[in-house]
């Protein structure tokens, strides 16, 4: 018998006809397809008990409560909790994406050290061992002072163990970062007497002048002036927007005030102009509970009338004057100020100064809808530490950003002027810098001066849980635990007119060998010994936590958050015991004046302004995944930067929208593109804020420029704040 | 000529000789196909689709089944938010297994294994739909008022777990197909395919399968 080609397509035909008649092939067909829709690569979540946890936010100083979604240790998601007194169950979108932050592939895992400029894993213990050496070393050479420490805040427990261990250290230079908080600080201080933070009561308000302050963009805390906003409009209240770009606050606003930016401080003046010449100003309190109004009259001279100040800022006099009246014959007016969300500059003291006599002229000073002086909180109460002869002499030293110094004795904080001193002499003045909550390197005008800075500093040490521009640049990462991982204490609520403290919760067990800021502290005193140690009594971080809050604890666990319920703002502390517009602190600084953005006009036709938007994280940390997938046309373009230009100077210098421009500014240049916008003013450049990462990760990095880095830093004259409002600039065809 | 035509003839002939001898063969060579890919699909086939695999432990249903008070609701309980916790967790057995109860060496090498060094068990779940499938028990157990038996069968009873028969191509267990390859069941828990939920969905009359709409739909149960 022979096997052909026949015989073969027979057996074939047969197997064929076998096959249909067994359950192989329905059955196959069946698999197949579970099996197509079931790729193991498709990502599955798994099952798990769902269960909800109460913490506190601190991706800004917003302190919102959260509650975070978790299925078995897994969490899925970060919602608004629902009956905080800040945000109600509200929450921004860069709260909404925390859990993206805590999966994030930028987490450093384990603690760092640099070795000859790669990353080398180095175990805590023989990290802090060898950082501690390097501190005795200094103390040894009596120069305790030279070590710096930047932070984001100056209060709650983990700022406070920093400052304490500087302290006993011998060390003044704790500096916190530039923010509106600054400025609005020393306003109450100067004007009430009060170490306070300062409170909006925006619901409560029926008509709220806002000079560029991003109410609906940042500033403050986000959830809770949304809901402020909508509420007091709702109830009839108006809202007129000062700056010279259509920002979303501004076309939310009643009224859209165009002016030049840098010119703010210039209107508030020419609106107490106009309230004095008329009269418009609350008698009952600028009588009976203030001092030395008079004194206005003469820093609202005529040289603030609405001629002159239209001149100043381009708007109409007539404008001018109607906006001073509709302010001042409002029941319950508001003036609050601080360009965007107030992040990242502290502003033009003169200017704060200006609008928060505005509200007094209105006697919107702790009132309901006014401006609430929120005391700092006070219950971290610890025994002062026991300082030796080096930490006594290291104290009394000048402090390396000259706060509080003979040029700016009312300043607290001056981290814009640490580059300059760093970069000042052969070599640095701060031979450790310790980096807790901030990033200098992204953050600060002018960020190649940073840098080179920075690179001056022998030993860095940040304690970053994300490998951002700063933590790139240390020689030491001890990473804390991300903000679910971990307790801490939120000791207040930016913008809030009460005090309130958050507690942050561990809602998962730390996923990686991170160490909690509190705990490294501690244990880097213990390494450095002798009385720096001895300052440091507690057990661990979370007894100390407990410790000092104290009865609060229990109620601050249950609940998350513990807030003043029957809050009356203290009586002012001033020596005339009333509201002062004048006293011989006031007097010290120099009149006001409108800050000139650096660079020459003629080279740098236009003025380059920053703008923030609530789909960026332009703080301290880097902005998730979330949030740049989320940004429009008008920010970002695949990889490219945009900035946005009034139609007419397209025109003048013949760019079309969405044309490649280079921008440049005195200190550097980028390659953009161009939005054409009605919305802006001519003559202004506006870029966004918070793009342009060289660290991070590939969601982040490489995407759009970083505004700061074409920046340079502006002076206030009179505190030596940061007050960089924009830059010259020039747009030129790609 | 002549000689195209003989051609042709010849090869004709050759033809019909060779069609006359492999007649026989060629039907042989069918019957032989037929009969190797019957024994294939029915007989080969079966068995290499599915892998075998033990239980990490084997757990007895039916000694623990007398101990609790609840029947199956005492370990495959409901949790307060309704949803159904499934198979159950290490914490749930350890409250009666921190230490071993027993010399069962299944229950020493529970608690050495996964007790002592805290690790879940990792359970194969014999009715683990694919992932594409919702289906939630408390509509079922809860407002239907179902019993488990009806879908899990008597497994309750059982005192000891079978071998987990994995299919190599889907991944999931033997037991959503059925055991029976022609996919013929006698019980109602014998299968666990769609065709299976629709089935019941029908005869029993369940026609509003979501809350949402009111009406059946692939929807309601592939999300």
């Amino acid at each position: 018998m022979k096997i052909d080609r026949r015989s073969f397509l027979s057996f074939v035909i047969g197997g064929a006809a076998g096959t249909a008649l067994t359950p192989l092939p329905w059955k196959l067909t069946d698999d197949l397809s579970i099996w197509s829709q079931n790729w193991a690569w498709t990502p599955i979540p798994p099952r798990g008990e769902t269960t909800y946890v109460a913490s506190t936010c601190t991706l800004c100083p917003g302190g919102c409560g959260i509650s975070v979604r978790k299925v078995d240790e897994r969490v899925v998601k970060v919602e608004g909790l629902k009956g905080h007194p800040v945000n109600d169950g509200g929450i921004c979108p860069l709260g909404l994406s925390g859990a993206q932050l805590l999966y994030s592939p930028t987490r450093v895992r384990t603690p760092l050290k640099k070795v000859n400029g790669g990353w080398q894993e180095i175990s805590w213990d023989k990290a802090i061992q060898e950082i501690a050496a390097r501190l005795r070393e200094l103390r040894e050479k009596d120069q305790p002072q030279t070590v710096a420490w930047v932070s984001d805040t100056d209060r709650g427990t983990v700022a406070e163990l920093c400052k304490r261990f500087l302290t006993v250290y011998g060390s003044p230079n704790f500096i916190r970062t530039p923010s509106i908080q600054d400025s609005y600080e020393l306003a109450l201080y100067l004007t009430q007497g009060q170490r306070a933070m300062a409170g909006f009561d925006l619901a409560n308000a029926t008509y709220v002048l806002s000079f560029g302050s991003g109410i609906i963009e940042g500033w403050g805390s986000p959830p809770y002036l949304f809901r402020a906003k909508s509420a007091m409009q709702q109830k009839g209240g108006t809202i007129s927007q000062v700056e010279g770009r259509l920002s979303k606050t501004a076309a939310k606003a009643d009224q859209f005030i165009p002016i030049k930016p840098g010119t703010e401080g210039a209107l508030a003046l020419g609106l107490i102009h106009v309230i004095l010449k008329e009269g418009l100003y609350r008698k009952d309190f600028v009588q009976n509970r203030s001092a030395g109004w008079e004194a206005l009259k003469k820093i609202s001279g005529d040289e603030f009338a609405p001629e002159a100040v239209s001149k100043l800022t381009g708007a109409e006099a007539k404008i001018i004057a109607d906006l001073a009246r509709a302010f001042a014959g409002a029941k319950k007016p508001l003036a609050i100020c601080g360009r965007g969300n107030g992040r990242q500059i502290a502003g033009n003291e003169q200017e704060f100064l200006a609008v928060h006599f505005l509200n007094a002229l209105a006697g919107s000073i702790n009132t309901a809808g006014g401006v609430v002086a929120v005391p700092e909180p006070d219950y971290i109460d610890w025994p002062e530490p026991e300082m030796d002869a080096v930490a006594s002499k290291g104290m009394q030293q000048a402090r390396v950003d000259g706060a509080g110094g003979k040029d700016f004795p009312m300043s607290r904080y001056l981290l814009n002027r640490l580059p300059e001193a760093l970069n000042a002499g052969p070599s640095s003045p701060v031979q450790v810098l310790f980096v807790n909550s901030a990033n200098p390197a992204y953050s600060l005008m002018d960020t190649p001066k940073v840098e080179k800075g920075l690179k001056k500093i022998p030993l860095v040490v940040s304690f970053s849980a994300f490998m951002d521009e700063t933590a790139a640049m240390a020689h030491y990462i001890l990473p804390n635990h991300v903000y679910l991982e971990r307790f801490e204490d939120v000791p207040a609520a930016q913008s809030f007119p009460r005090p309130i403290i958050g507690l942050v919760k561990p809602v998962t067990r730390p996923l990686f060998n991170t160490r909690h800021t509190g705990d490294a502290v501690m244990q880097l005193a213990k390494a450095v010994g002798g009385n720096v140690a001895a300052a440091f009594g507690w057990a661990s971080y979370e007894a100390c936590l407990q410790e000092s809050l104290g009865d609060k604890w229990d109620a601050l666990k249950e609940e998350g958050y513990w807030v003043e319920s029957k809050f009356v703002p203290a009586a002012f502390e001033t020596k005339s015991k009333k509201f002062e517009f004048s006293n011989a602190d006031i007097a010290q600084l120099p009149a006001y004046a409108a800050l000139k953005a650096p660079g020459d006009d003629k080279a740098f036709p236009l003025t380059l302004i920053p703008y923030d938007t609530l789909r960026l994280s332009s703080g301290t940390g880097g902005s998730p995944p979330f949030l740049v997938k989320s940004l429009e046309e008008t920010i970002l373009q695949k990889n490219d930067g945009c900035v946005e230009i009034n139609p007419a100077d397209a025109q003048k210098l013949g760019l079309a929208d969405g044309v490649d421009a280079v921008l440049s500014t005195p200190k550097g240049s980028a390659r953009v593109k161009v939005i054409l916008s009605e919305g802006i003013m001519p003559g202004l450049v506006a870029m966004v804020r918070g793009l342009g990462h060289t660290a991070y990760d590939r969601f982040l990095a490489g995407k759009g420029i970083n505004i700061n880095s074409l920046m340079g830093s502006v002076e206030d004259p009179g505190t030596g704040f940061e007050a960089a409002w924009g830059i010259r600039a020039q747009l030129t065809k790609a | 000529m002549e000689e195209p035509k003989a051609n042709v003839t010849s090869s004709g002939i050759g033809h019909g000789e060779k069609e006359d001898g492999a007649g026989g063969p060629i039907i042989l060579f069918f019957i032989l196909g037929l009969i190797a890919s019957l024994l294939i699909g029915w007989v080969a086939f079966p068995p290499l689709l599915y892998s075998q695999k033990k239980q990490p432990v084997d757990f007895n249903h039916a000694l623990h089944n007398g101990l609790v008070d609840n029947g199956c609701e005492s370990c495959h309980f409901f949790r307060e938010d309704g949803t159904y916790s499934g198979v159950p967790k290490l914490a749930q057995c350890i409250e009666c297994h921190e230490e071993a109860n027993s010399e069962d060496p299944e229950e020493i090498k529970f608690v050495e294994e996964y007790v002592k060094k805290e690790r879940e068990v990792p359970w194969l779940v014999y009715s683990r739909q694919p992932a594409c499938v919702f289906f939630s028990h408390a509509a079922h157990v809860k407002t239907a008022q179902m019993d488990c038996v009806t879908c899990h069968g008597p497994i309750g009873e059982s005192e000891s777990l079978k071998p987990y028969q994995q299919n190599r191509i889907t991944g999931y267990s033997r037991d959503i197909w059925g055991e029976n390859i022609l996919g013929v069941k006698r019980n109602s828990w014998d299968r666990m395919k769609m065709d299976d939920c629709a089935e019941c969905h029908a005869t029993s009359g369940v026609s509003a399968g979501s809350v949402q709409t009111q009406k059946d739909g692939c929807l309601v149960c592939h999300k």
